[in-house]
């Protein structure tokens, strides 16, 4: 009845909402702290580096996020991107020098590769719907077997001799302006030497970005994402409710692996090889995003765009501190301390939990 | 008069585990039957054979007359067979609409070809049924979480209702909720049998069923050990039944 | 086959299989069978053991610790550091060596008593917790040794670490401890080396846990955790400090596989991020019949996991196999080990 009781709630009820929306507080804070400590953090140019680096950790996270939702974990994706890259970069080096043109032989290598990336993922479902193997193991093993096939198709050597076309789209942005000249997409125009060019949006970086729009949208507004949910909070109740849940946790595997097998067609073409170890950098990246973005490993918690924040949490810590000056090894201790730190907010705040999903 | 349900030489045995031995019992529409008896009697496998989760290793089930085969929840559920389970099934992390949708979702279209879910179709039928049924929830937009043992039960109830159920069968409706709460939902399975649903209650709390029930039927065992009307009977006898008294005595 | 000789089986599958496959490597592998190549494959596989034997206690728990890996790191840039430090004063190289290790051991308790905390009053799933410490552990490493492995030790470090307890130059000569004096070029090729100091030690410690495991009360109670956490703090067992202590030691025991670390290989080294040291451990864990939900395990189990991964490593490189091919054997044998964990699940 009193007007201060009230407006103490309508108080509290603020700081609740501030605190359920903490991440991107944090990123926004961070973001702003380094770019006053060190100009051109937010610069376009600066944007971009972070962007140029934030495909891989996006597609990952991705990945999980789906994984994560339904209870499951997937430690497999380093290592199935790994493989991706060396299955792409292997088939186009392959057709290529066959003879065939060079767009021809990218085009139907990703195609393929996109084929068989899918694999591993349809293996681990498989183990963990129905042979009920916990998902830690199953796709740990999985890391085992797509390694060491990766490592024997390289046996030793680099992928070479891909077409220079290749490292073109990797590298390429997807609006390329030269200022009073040409614009063109995806391939940097002819231009003469010093002249000037303009480059928007790294491919690199929009075709992650793509994915992210609409499995955002899947997860969240269709059947197949309020599965995932229903599965993650109570695999009974999915099952009582006629969800077919086996089928459902197989094609989020697959799902799962498809991602982790775009990551590594990327990686092919920014860096025109493959490597074994291509994702290994990025192994437990893709979980901690998931988790720093608010997503629960028990499952059925978490979001897209989370996930989203998550990634860029982790960018934004790593570019702002090597922009900083600190070695990279701070990272570590920066990322490890930010991830325990959002799971105890979420201990702290449970009603966080308990708002709408 | 034919039976909603009747089932007939009912048998589940999990290894050398006979669960269910040779078990018949009939419901009628607008009837409400008790089944009762001692923890591994076999009350919850009798009613998963009924629901689907589990395949009978013998005997036939008929539903309005004709032999069905229940073989999967879904199919339990597209014959308006519908079962409240001890634990509700309920997803924690959906929220109240959600649940009562849940695998049944309603979906929408737009631009012509993508489905998406229809949250207000879902939402508005929701809170139709909880009004129907008198419950009252503060946000149907709420996690499941935070609702209390009583709200639970009835949006797990409201799931049953919305989909016509013909058949409600509720495992331990009572166990968890204070007692105002108890009573709201004893009146409902009253309203509910006026409506001319077909109710198997599975309780230990006598007295809800006795309060309740048309009839009883006890399992010890694994088998049927007695039948009998709420009006011939009392509740000692049902227990000594439950506990194989009578038969020491005989 | 009887119903009880398929459980022993099935119980021991992983101990058959690696005796099968020492049998086939036998006639497939160079010098497989010997005595030098059996002892080689238990030197290498210390580190391994010691870090399995921690994963034992923890995953026994129904938890799991990710940092372990990166503790070692810690451990092993630490107590070099140490080491150089004390040496380049002009401490005698036993005191240098000595101090340098205690002190290692003693920080590497903080991580696993701050996981153990997590755990436990902070609720931070094991996962996390350990995640996240194992990577402030590794950058703290890193820090350290600025991405340098740690040189110019005392002398005398890979003597112990690589010694033997016997050498035999049969027909001349027997010592202890260390070579015979006075031999060189061609004799040392006669050279028989008997019982590996790592392989005493690693007998002493993974002793000296079978016993907690099995023996003591301490034993007991983490089994019991892990049957039930619910009914273990009912019967009165302070889970949580029981949790803390559990992950401590399991951190220690990381330390303790960094300083052999550092006497095996004369620097000190930080832990690749690409190692998988954790992964591998818990796959020695499981393979040798724990089960991640808890409740079950053994340390020979977990020896014979890891035996078995050392075994299947060794025995393709002698046998000319690409070694990768054992990414891909460990995967499916890890995966048939669940599988037979599920079908028997009573077995203990």
């Amino acid at each position: 009845m009193g007007n201060i009781t009230t407006r103490k709630n309508d108080l509290q009820k603020f700081f609740l909402q501030l605190a359920t929306r903490w991440a991107i507080i944090f990123l926004l804070l961070g973001a702003i702290l380094f770019s006053i400590i060190s100009p051109g953090f937010f610069s376009f140019n600066g944007i971009q580096v972070i962007l140029i680096n934030s495909p891989f950790i996006l597609l990952l996270g991705l990945a999980e996020t789906f994984v994560i939702i339904t209870g499951g974990i997937d430690l497999s994706v380093g290592f199935i991107m790994g493989f991706a890259s060396v299955i792409s970069a292997k088939l186009i080096a392959t057709f290529f020098g066959l003879g065939m043109n060079d767009l021809l032989s990218i085009i139907i290598g990703i195609v393929i590769t996109l084929g068989i990336g899918m694999i591993p993922g349809f293996v681990n479902g498989i183990l963990v719907a129905r042979l009920k193997v916990p998902p830690f193991i199953a796709t740990f093993s999985m890391l085992g077997i797509t390694h060491g096939i990766s490592e024997l198709i390289i046996k030793g050597s680099y992928i070479k001799n891909l077409p220079a076309l290749a490292g073109e789209i990797g590298n390429g942005s997807l609006i390329n302006i030269a200022p009073g000249k040409t614009v063109s997409f995806f391939i940097k125009p002819l231009i003469q030497r010093g002249g000037q060019l303009i480059e928007i949006l790294p491919t690199v970086f929009v075709i992650p970005f793509i994915f992210v729009i609409i499995f955002a949208f899947i997860l969240k507004s269709t059947k197949f994402g309020q599965h995932t949910y229903a599965i993650g909070g109570n695999v009974d109740a999915a099952v009582r409710a006629g969800i077919n849940v086996k089928t459902h946790i197989i094609k989020i595997y697959m799902l799962s692996s498809l991602f982790s097998t775009i990551a590594g067609i990327l990686y092919a073409l920014r860096y025109v090889t493959g490597k074994a170890d291509a994702g290994t950098a990025f192994l437990l990246d893709g979980i901690v995003a998931v988790v720093i973005g608010g997503a629960s490993l028990y499952g059925g918690i978490g979001s897209v765009w989370k996930t989203v924040i998550g990634c860029l949490i982790i960018l934004v810590l790593e570019n702002g501190l090597r922009m900083l000056g600190f070695p990279t090894y701070y990272k570590y201790i920066v990322v490890g301390v930010v991830l325990i730190f959002a799971v105890l907010v979420d201990q702290f705040f449970p009603e966080l939990v308990h708002k709408e999903g | 008069m034919e039976y909603l349900l009747e089932v007939k030489n009912l048998t589940k045995k999990f290894g050398g585990l006979v669960a269910v031995n040779n078990v018949s019992m009939e419901v009628k529409k607008g009837e409400v039957v008790g089944l009762l008896g001692d923890n591994g009697a076999g009350k919850s496998t009798l009613i998963k054979m009924i629901s689907g989760v589990y395949r009978p290793d013998d005997g036939k089930i008929f539903f309005e007359g004709k032999e069905v085969i229940i073989d999967s929840p879904i199919k339990a559920l597209s014959i308006n067979i519908e079962t409240l389970y001890q634990d509700l099934a309920l997803a924690e992390n959906l929220n109240v609409y959600s649940n009562i949708f849940l695998g049944r979702e309603k979906l929408k279209k737009i631009l012509k070809f993508i489905n998406v879910l229809d949250h207000d179709y879902m939402h508005k039928e929701s809170k139709k049924v909880l009004d129907r049924l008198e419950m009252e929830i503060p946000s149907l937009r709420n996690r499941i979480s935070v609702l209390s043992g009583g709200q639970r039960q009835a949006v797990a109830i409201s799931r049953s209702i919305y989909w016509d159920a013909k058949l409600l069968i509720m495992d331990e409706p009572t166990a968890a909720l204070g007692v105002a709460e108890q009573k709201k939902v004893l009146d409902l399975i009253r309203l509910l049998r006026s409506q001319g649903l077909g109710i198997i209650i599975i309780s230990h709390q006598l007295y809800d069923v006795f309060s309740v029930a048309d009839r009883l039927v006890i399992l010890r065992r694994g088998e049927k050990v007695g039948e009998r009307n709420i009006k011939e009977t009392n509740p000692d006898e049902i227990v000594s039944l439950i506990v194989g008294a009578e038969k020491v005595a005989m | 086959m009887s119903k009880s000789s398929l459980s022993i089986l099935a119980r021991n599958w992983a101990l058959f299989f690696v005796l099968i496959l020492i049998l086939i490597f036998s006639f497939t592998g160079i010098n497989f069978f010997s005595l030098a190549n059996f002892q080689n494959i238990f030197h290498l596989s210390t580190i391994y053991l010691l870090l399995s034997a921690s994963e034992t206690f923890v995953i026994i728990t129904g938890g799991i610790d990710l940092s372990i890996g990166f503790v070692m790191g810690l451990s092993s840039v630490l107590s070099a550091t140490i080491m150089r430090e004390l040496h380049a004063a002009n401490f005698p190289p036993a005191l240098s060596i000595s101090i340098g290790s205690i002190v290692a051991l003693i920080v590497c308790i903080i991580p696993g008593f701050i996981n153990g905390v997590l755990i436990t009053k902070y609720r931070v799933p094991p996962f996390i917790a350990t995640l996240g410490m194992g990577g402030i552990v590794n950058g703290i490493t890193l820090v350290m040794c600025q991405g340098f492995p740690i040189s110019f030790l005392p002398p005398h470090l890979t003597e112990i670490g690589n010694g033997y307890l016997i050498y035999i130059l049969p027909g001349k000569a027997t010592s202890f401890f260390n070579r015979p004096g006075g031999i060189a070029g061609e004799e040392l090729k006669e050279l028989i080396r008997i019982i590996p100091n790592s392989l005493m030690f690693n007998f002493v410690i993974l002793f000296i846990l079978w016993h907690i495991l099995k023996n003591t009360k301490f034993g007991q109670h983490t089994y019991a955790i892990g049957g039930g956490m619910d009914a273990a703090v009912r019967s009165g067992i302070n889970t949580n400090r029981h949790l803390i202590i559990i992950y401590a030691l399991s951190t220690f025991l990381a330390g303790l596989a960094g300083v052999f670390n550092v006497f095996q290989t004369g620097t000190g080294n930080y832990t690749p991020f690409t190692s998988m040291y954790e992964l591998i451990a818990i796959a020695g864990v499981v393979i040798g019949g724990a089960s991640l939900m808890g409740g079950k395990g053994r340390i020979i189990g977990s020896v014979i996991g890891v035996s078995l991964m050392e075994v299947i490593e060794n025995g393709l490189h002698l046998s000319g196999v690409d070694p990768f091919f054992r990414f891909i054997a460990v995967g499916l044998i890890l995966i048939v080990a669940v599988v037979i964990d599920q079908s028997f699940p009573d077995l203990l």
